[in-house]
């Protein structure tokens, strides 16, 4: 008896887990989003109060409105902040993937006593503050930075090139910040694969070619959703790195967002643009669960 | 002069001198790094064989095969099948399929799909593709298993599919890495026979890897018996098993005694041993070993006859005390003290099932063997 509780309790510990720290944080969002603005502290109204009666409560409530979504849907700086978002995210998943899938495979088919090295070489990076490293590039993007100085010195090019303070320098600090979340996924997918599996494929007549996309990247599939998803995503709402790398023209939702916030101490719609990137997120989210487990189906 | 055992049919294209190997290795040698897994290895194998290479881990005996499949290259000699050198020929064009230790079944793909896989590449048409599958499918009975995929198979079934799948281009030759190896002893024995009638039907040449000597004494027509890079004997299995050519093969196939002396007599046909288990005379065939000479006489547990009496028919008698009874149903092992301190080991059938006065624990009793029932061994 008492066991048939401990063990529900148990499992409602990760339930309230997610009230407290997902589905309240999401739902105060979601109040300030339907807000108006108000110059004050803090800047948006109407403000509940437990001690008013139900009838200020409903009162209240009947003004809570979508203009604030009407208003983003108006103005098209926002609309294409959210497109360009899209865009670079979508650039930069498919140039991480184009990286870090070589990568990660060299690294599964390595000799076994190396792997450990390989892989904390992948995670190394980590160690130093994220703001850090992004800020590094500045000094190796500029116009008089290393890389071209470098290049001038090789010769290659005559004059320094622009980079720094374009979408360029976003998509290199993107590609950077988040190759190892699209390496460890991929790495540990092929890492489990059984190696007689492609040889059984050149067995029965494919090419080295033909049995890697028959069988390797065909059973990668999982990994590399996976990777791509975790760089996808949080690339969207990216803050930090348009903001020290692109320049003025880098159109990004994260930085719309914080402009909103800061500059304008705008909170509605500062959170009411932080709704629809969740609605836009989570598109993605649902069609990877679902993709996941068919690959997991598949795949096993 | 009587022959070895009995010989399963009569199919022994080695012996015929005019006939021409099937496959063939020339001195090959394979070495990784400092490493050398196949060591000057020569061998032929005829067309519809089923040969079995038999040996320990690490003996060779799967880089043999991988050579065969194209997935490793010869460091020295050449490879030649069917009289074309296989030198430089990628896995994909080789007229061999291999069924793979883990059978390697593609574990996105549905059983059908699996066995359809290599028909696929050769660019066979969707009808005669479907045909083929079936055609499989009933061969080692999966007809309903179709849609399954891999892992909603048990350890047998998945094993047929491997098997389905590299019969399933009908190779001329297939080559079997441990095919056995992951099933229960009862299944094991079982598909040993499916095995063998498969081959049969099919008519193919079959090359097997295992490290079961039961299992290649029950199927093979030949077996090459491989000891850390050569062969050291090759031979149908009587042959390896009634007349081994060393310690190595006699100790790796079946049990054996080994009984050490120096030769005190030797003429045609008859060498006499000394040592300190006794003195014992062996049948060996033309001149035997040089007097002096450190030899083995190796004996098989069945072929040694246990009595209370002294034998009076022949001079291999040896007295001692028995050690340890085993009774295994069909026969029952006796594992006996010499004076000398060696312990052999005799093996008795159970004629009857009845015994009045069965042999029992620290008793004393003799053990003795015909000439010819042995083997004198030089190495």
């Amino acid at each position: 008896m008492l066991r048939a509780v401990t063990n529900r309790l148990v499992i409602l510990i990760p339930y309230f887990w997610l009230l407290f720290f997902f589905l309240l944080p999401f739902l105060i969002v979601l109040r300030i989003a339907l807000s108006d603005l108000e110059y004050g502290q803090p800047p948006y109204a109407p403000q509940f109060s437990f001690s008013d009666g139900w009838e200020v409560i409903s009162e209240k409530l009947s003004r809570l409105d979508f203009e604030n979504f009407a208003f983003l849907a108006g103005d098209k700086l926002y609309i294409n902040s959210y497109l360009s978002s899209l865009y670079i995210a979508f650039v930069s998943t498919i140039l991480t993937l184009l990286i870090g899938f070589p990568l990660a495979y060299g690294m599964a088919r390595a000799p076994e006593n190396l792997r450990p090295i390989l892989l904390m070489m992948v995670i190394l990076p980590f160690w130093t503050s994220f703001l850090i490293r992004v800020y590094a590039w500045i000094g190796i993007l500029k116009r008089e930075g290393l890389l071209n100085q470098f290049l001038l010195w090789l010769g290659v090019i005559d004059a320094p090139l622009e980079i720094l303070s374009t979408n360029k320098a976003v998509f290199i600090g993107i590609v950077y910040s988040y190759l190892p979340f699209m390496v460890l996924p991929i790495y540990s997918t092929l890492e489990k694969m059984d190696e007689s599996l492609v040889e059984a494929a050149r067995d029965l007549g494919c090419t080295r070619i033909a049995a890697f996309w028959k069988v390797t990247a065909r059973l990668a599939v999982p990994g590399v959703l996976a990777g791509c998803l975790l760089v996808f995503i949080p690339a969207v709402g990216e803050f930090v790195i348009p903001d020290l790398l692109g320049g003025s023209g880098t159109l990004m939702i994260g930085k719309t967002l914080w402009i909103e916030f800061f500059n304008n101490s705008d909170w509605t719609v500062a959170s009411a643009i932080a709704m629809i990137l969740l609605i836009v997120l989570v598109v993605p989210i649902v069609w990877f669960q679902n993709a996941q487990a068919r690959a997991t189906e598949a795949g096993r | 002069m009587p022959s070895l055992g009995s010989i399963r049919r009569s199919f022994a294209p080695w012996s015929d001198p005019d006939a021409k190997p099937y496959i063939s290795f020339r001195n090959v040698t394979k070495r990784f790094g400092d490493f050398t897994a196949v060591d000057n290895l020569s061998l032929d194998v005829y067309e519809r064989e089923f040969f079995s290479l038999l040996g320990p881990s690490g003996c060779g005996k799967t880089t043999l095969l991988r050579m065969l499949a194209g997935f490793e290259e010869p460091t020295e000699g050449e490879l030649y099948l069917d009289g074309q050198p296989l030198k430089g020929v990628p896995p994909h064009k080789r007229p061999v399929n291999m069924m793979f230790q883990s059978y390697a079944l593609f574990p996105h793909m549905s059983v059908a799909d699996n066995i359809a896989f290599g028909l696929k590449q050769d660019g066979m048409e969707k009808s005669a593709r479907d045909e083929r599958v079936a055609q499989m499918l009933k061969l080692v009975k999966l007809e309903e298993f179709a849609k399954r995929k891999p892992h909603q198979l048990s350890g047998g079934q998945r094993q047929r599919v491997a098997l389905a799948r590299a019969v399933a281009k009908r190779p001329k030759l297939l080559i079997l890495d441990e095919p056995l190896g992951a099933l229960d002893k009862k299944l094991r024995e079982e598909t040993q026979f499916e095995l063998m009638d498969l081959q049969q039907e099919l008519g193919l040449t079959f090359m097997i890897v295992t490290h079961d000597q039961e299992e290649a004494m029950t199927m093979s027509d030949r077996i090459a018996v491989m000891d850390k890079g050569i062969i050291a004997q090759t031979g149908t299995p009587a042959e390896i098993y009634e007349a081994p050519n060393s310690r190595y093969v006699a100790d790796f196939i079946g049990s054996v005694n080994v009984l050490e002396g120096q030769v005190v007599a030797s003429d045609d046909g008859h060498v006499t041993i000394e040592g300190r288990d006794g003195r014992f005379t062996g049948a060996v065939r033309g001149q035997g070993p040089a007097q002096g000479k450190t030899v083995w006489f190796a004996i098989r547990p069945e072929k040694m006859r246990v009595s209370r009496e002294k034998p009076t028919d022949t001079e291999n008698a040896v007295q001692g005390e028995v050690w340890d009874v085993a009774y295994l149903g069909d026969m029952t092992i006796i594992n006996v003290r010499l004076d000398s301190g060696s312990v052999v080991q005799a093996a008795m059938i159970n004629h009857s099932r009845l015994v009045d006065d069965p042999i029992g624990y620290e008793e004393r009793i003799w053990l003795s063997f015909s000439a010819d029932a042995g083997v004198v061994l030089d190495r």
